[in-house]
């Protein structure tokens, strides 16, 4: 095994060169998070919207079942998605199996009760400070799910990016989904997992930092959105 | 406002509670259309309750209230409401009420929103973000909301409730022109001036029951129950 310093340095060289291993599994880690993230957003906003004005027998329960959802155990949601996928499976006749769309299921799958959860809890924050101004207005359900959507976006967009650093720092599933294939299937956690499992420390780390710097920049970005927008819009 | 009428009103026995505690009990009485009626009390007295059965927010546990027209549609686009706090969506002050007017099925919104900006003196703030607005602009943005649904009856609760002077007048001005243009008037308060001001009658409510029910000048002359009369000399109700 390399050093830490002359692994750090290597890393840092991998970088700053672009190197083109580096951006091929940094680009296909993003477009897979990216469309996973955008599928499980466009179902479960609506969706925790609609968990949040709707009164029904055992809501309590579905709500309780969703938050604990948000902590799905990633393996066992690829296991879930392997299954179904598998040429013995379901789904097996779309051949999707260790391919990018099937991490990009397994990914929106995982983040989808992250997002209605805590688009639930936003929209029913809302719905109470709103239910009476809508209601006297006589607003539809359909255009008061509508309103409370657009008037939390701004907080909305907090969730959907906790859901995207979620995606696209988990490596359970889509590794076994994607079986890591080099060149089709790798994105940044298998990479860095097989990397640092062959000893290759500097593309591991270098991995390591992008990734990093992926999350925090996007969650720095969510931050700097919802402040200016909440300063400009109340 | 709404071809078919919905006034006048008929109230009968109307209750509400919550859980063991009776918040309104038994309030009987009618309303007539043009009419400026304020419901006059003490905190807790039951004067919002009140407002939201009458409005349809809440369910009566007790009584009927009967308007004249049968439709329930009807009867729905016929009222406006204008709460203590105003609720502002989260947009300008005309998307505000270009979006009531939207739910409302009014067509060409942009052009009755500018009419109700201009009419409540809020043109200048039609772009502005109705949440950044000062409290008393968004209650005069909440009322022009109401006022541009030309509703036959406007319900409102302590809408001055937290506004100074200046603005306060501005309110009770525009309370004053709608009634002029043909609404009904039902406002809560318990500011004895603005009552003096704004009232032709007064529902005087303690405890949730209806005490007095008398025109606005044989009132404030002679109330003829003990707790309105107590109410009056400021004492602290029983």
């Amino acid at each position: 095994m390399q050093e830490i310093p002359q692994s750090l340095s290597l890393a840092v060289a991998l970088i700053t060169s672009l190197d083109s291993t580096l951006l091929s599994i940094a680009g296909l880690s993003l477009r897979v998070s990216a469309i996973a993230v955008l599928a499980a957003a466009l179902l479960a906003l609506p969706f925790g919207a609609w968990l949040a004005l709707a009164r029904f027998p055992g809501r309590q329960a579905v709500i309780a079942v969703l938050n604990g959802m948000m902590g799905l155990p990633p393996v066992v949601v690829g296991l879930l998605i392997y299954l179904l996928l598998s040429r013995a499976g379901p789904l097996g006749t779309f051949g999707l199996l260790f391919t990018p769309a099937a991490m990009m299921i397994a990914q929106a799958l995982l983040i989808f009760p992250i997002i209605a959860a805590l688009a639930r809890q936003v929209i029913e924050d809302a719905w109470s400070e709103y239910r009476e101004q809508l209601v006297s207005l006589n607003a539809s359900r359909f255009q008061c799910t509508r309103a409370l959507l657009w008037d939390t976006r701004f907080t909305l967009s907090t969730s959907v990016l906790a859901g995207f650093g979620r995606a696209i720092a988990e490596v359970g599933a889509v590794m076994i989904v994607g079986g890591n294939i080099d060149g089709v299937t790798r994105v940044m956690t298998t990479a860095i997992a097989l990397e640092t499992s062959k000893g290759d420390l500097p593309l591991a780390l270098a991995l390591g930092v992008v990734l990093m710097s992926m999350v925090i920049a996007i969650n720095l970005a969510a931050q700097w959105v919802k402040s200016t927008a909440m300063k400009k819009h109340g | 406002m709404a071809d078919a009428k919905i006034l006048p009103l008929s109230v009968e026995g109307l209750g509400y509670r919550a859980g063991d505690i009776s918040v309104l009990d038994g309030a009987t009485f009618d309303l007539a259309p043009g009419s400026r009626n304020i419901v006059l009390g003490p905190n807790g007295a039951g004067k919002s309750v009140l407002l939201r059965l009458l409005h349809g927010l809440l369910k009566p546990s007790a009584g009927h209230v009967n308007w004249s027209n049968p439709d329930a549609l009807a009867v729905r686009r016929a009222q406006a409401m204008v709460f203590q706090r105003p609720v502002m969506l989260r947009r300008t002050a005309r998307e505000n009420i270009e979006f009531a007017l939207h739910v409302s099925g009014v067509r060409n919104i942009r052009t009755a929103a500018d009419l109700a900006l201009e009419r409540a003196g809020l043109i200048r703030l039609a772009e502005r973000p109705a949440r950044l607005c000062s409290g008393g602009e968004q209650q005069r943005i909440a009322l022009a909301r109401a006022w541009a649904l030309q509703p036959e009856v406007l319900f409102l609760d302590e809408p001055t409730a937290s506004l100074d002077p200046a603005a306060t007048k501005i309110i009770e001005e525009s309370v004053q022109a709608m009634h002029r243009g043909g609404t009904t008037i039902v406002m809560t308060t318990h500011d004895l001036g603005q009552a003096k001001r704004l009232a032709d009658r007064v529902l005087f409510l303690n405890h949730g029951r209806l005490v007095e029910d008398a025109p606005a000048a044989a009132f404030f002359a002679q109330p003829t129950s003990p707790e309105a009369a107590a109410f009056m000399r400021g004492e602290l109700l029983w």
